[in-house]
């Protein structure tokens, strides 16, 4: 996808692949022939660059047919290099700009609440995006609300350690009134135990700690490949590495 | 009834009819909501000082179906938040409604941090929002109650100061306030006073806009006697310039923009007080429009 698009963010959308899966394969309730039905669970990728990550995986369980990845990036296409609420099944919220997604949740979390409705919000964002103001304030936003129904992910790589450390980002959450632990964000079970773990007095914070790249030595932790595309030479290196 | 108190009023009475109606403040008017605070407790909320995650929240309720109402200060409800304006609601296609407060200088005193001159012409390049300015209280209550629900982005900018005398308004419509055959005169919103004063024994016709986008360009068209059009606007001037040449395409025009100077506005005291600097009182505006008629 990404080679014939010449775009997209693959070590971000391999930092979470794990996450998604387990997610989409057993914590989310929501029927791919039904994307819009009210009592669904949402889920919102705030980190909207990763949006490669969650193409595969939408298409994988059957939001929309697998040959539309190939169309990625293209002038006409629906799948952009970050996603869009309007043109993809499956997709709760056009993201892309950092530090949206995350109020929006707060937002949805809020609506549900309203309508007396039980489904979940989980929400992912990268540790990046916290270093926007708004991803704290809406951390503030969920605990004073009590949206015991909201999850924020956080797909820990480090990608902006050289920039700004966000440090501890547990105690941090803790702090905010949030529960919060870290995990293995590789690590199949203990994603499906913290995701499905009861939090029923506040909203809760999965810190996942992640590998930027992760499953492909050449991109694992190197900042080159952040927005590069793999050329096609370089492609069975990548594939041999990734299985 | 000042436009504020007017807010309070038609919205508390929506509350109650229209349940997907969600008020958000941003730490404002609290206490004139007191009311809607006891009454819609699941319904209303004071967020807090935070205005990003107010309008990303918002968002959040409209695509859960709510009809999302904002209310703050002018400037930091448009220019604080105006990615999360054009990102969450222009680019979704969401609906919701965002009602400011303290217009242009309206709040004089407090200085620049809270005067808000630009909004109606930031927010003009945001493709879908619609912008409104209505003259008086009574005009808001119509303008509101025909748009709140029609699953736009839409901008209200109240403002302290009213016309005294109330128009027939409706949405996306100029009104024809008086005909004349030398210039036509536009006023938008507030400023409408001011100018039916400038124009008295002048033989103009005005125009009367309490929609400013989408721009009705008919009515334009349709009642423009004269090539000579005056554009009165009570924020910095000139944002309308483009639609008015649009709608005028089949022939040249003379246009004088009357408005807010675009400068950076540093003193304090009264508004009417920066009016009188900016030449923006009714003799002033007088001045103008004959010079550009008679010259």
């Amino acid at each position: 996808m990404a080679t014939n698009a010449g775009e997209g963010h693959v070590p971000s959308a391999l930092s979470i692949l794990d996450i998604l899966w387990v997610l989409y394969d057993r914590i989310l309730k929501i029927n791919p022939s039904y994307p819009k039905s009210p009592t669904r669970d949402r889920f919102i990728l705030s980190k909207g660059h990763a949006a490669l990550g969650l193409y595969v995986i939408l298409a994988k369980k059957g939001f929309f047919p697998s040959s539309e990845l190939e169309d990625f990036g293209k002038y006409d296409g629906f799948l952009g290099g970050h996603p869009d609420r309007n043109k993809v099944s499956g997709v709760e919220a056009s993201t892309g700009s950092l530090g949206h997604g995350f109020p929006m949740s707060v937002g949805i979390a809020l609506g549900l609440r309203i309508k007396k409705i039980d489904s979940k919000v989980f929400v992912l964002i990268g540790d990046g995006e916290a270093n926007e103001g708004s991803v704290w304030e809406s951390a503030l936003l969920a605990s004073h609300h009590n949206l015991s129904n909201l999850c924020c992910i956080i797909d820990y790589n480090h990608s902006t350690d050289r920039a700004l450390k966000v440090g501890d980002m547990v105690s941090k959450f803790k702090s905010f009134g949030w529960e919060s632990f870290s995990i293995n964000g590789h690590n199949h079970e203990e994603i499906y135990s913290a995701l499905s773990c009861s939090h029923d007095s506040a909203p809760l914070a999965v810190v996942a700690e992640t590998v930027k790249g992760f499953g492909c030595k050449i991109m694992e932790n190197n900042p080159e490949w952040h927005h590069k595309s793999p050329r096609k030479e370089d492609l069975p290196a990548i594939l041999e590495q990734l299985s | 009834m000042n436009m504020r108190q007017q807010l309070v009023k038609t919205v508390e009475s929506i509350l109650a009819q229209d349940e997907r109606l969600v008020l958000l403040l941003g730490d404002i008017g609290v206490f004139g909501f007191r009311k809607a605070f006891e009454s819609f407790v699941d319904r209303v909320y004071n967020i807090g000082i935070l205005e990003q995650s107010t309008i990303s929240l918002a968002a959040g309720l409209s695509m859960e179906g709510f009809i999302p109402v904002v209310h703050t200060i002018a400037p930091f409800i448009v220019e604080r938040s105006l990615e999360q304006l054009k990102i969450d609601f222009c680019y979704q296609l969401l609906g919701g409604n965002f009602i400011s407060v303290g217009a242009a200088y309206d709040y004089a005193a407090l200085g620049c941090t809270h005067h808000c001159p630009g909004d109606v012409g930031i927010l003009k390049n945001l493709p879908g929002m619609e912008i409104i300015l209505p003259g008086t209280s009574g005009e808001f209550d119509t303008l509101f109650r025909q748009v709140y629900a029609n699953n736009n982005p839409t901008y209200f900018r109240l403002s302290e100061r009213q016309n005294s005398t109330e128009h027939k308004v409706s949405f996306g419509r100029a009104e024809v306030v008086k005909q004349g055959e030398l210039a036509t005169v536009i006023a938008v919103g507030p400023i409408l006073e001011a100018v039916i004063d400038a124009c008295k024994e002048l033989d103009v016709t005005i125009l009367y806009y309490t929609t400013v986008i989408p721009f009705d360009a008919d009515t334009l068209k349709k009642n423009a006697a004269s090539s000579k059009v005056i554009l009165c606007e009570p924020y910095y001037r000139g944002v309308l310039s483009s639609e008015i040449i649009r709608a005028m395409k089949s022939r040249p025009i003379t246009l004088e923009c009357i408005g807010i100077p675009h400068k950076m506005l540093t003193n304090y005291g009264l508004a009417a007080e920066h009016d009188a600097h900016l030449g923006l009182t009714a003799d002033k505006i007088r001045k103008k429009i004959e010079r550009c008629i008679y010259e």
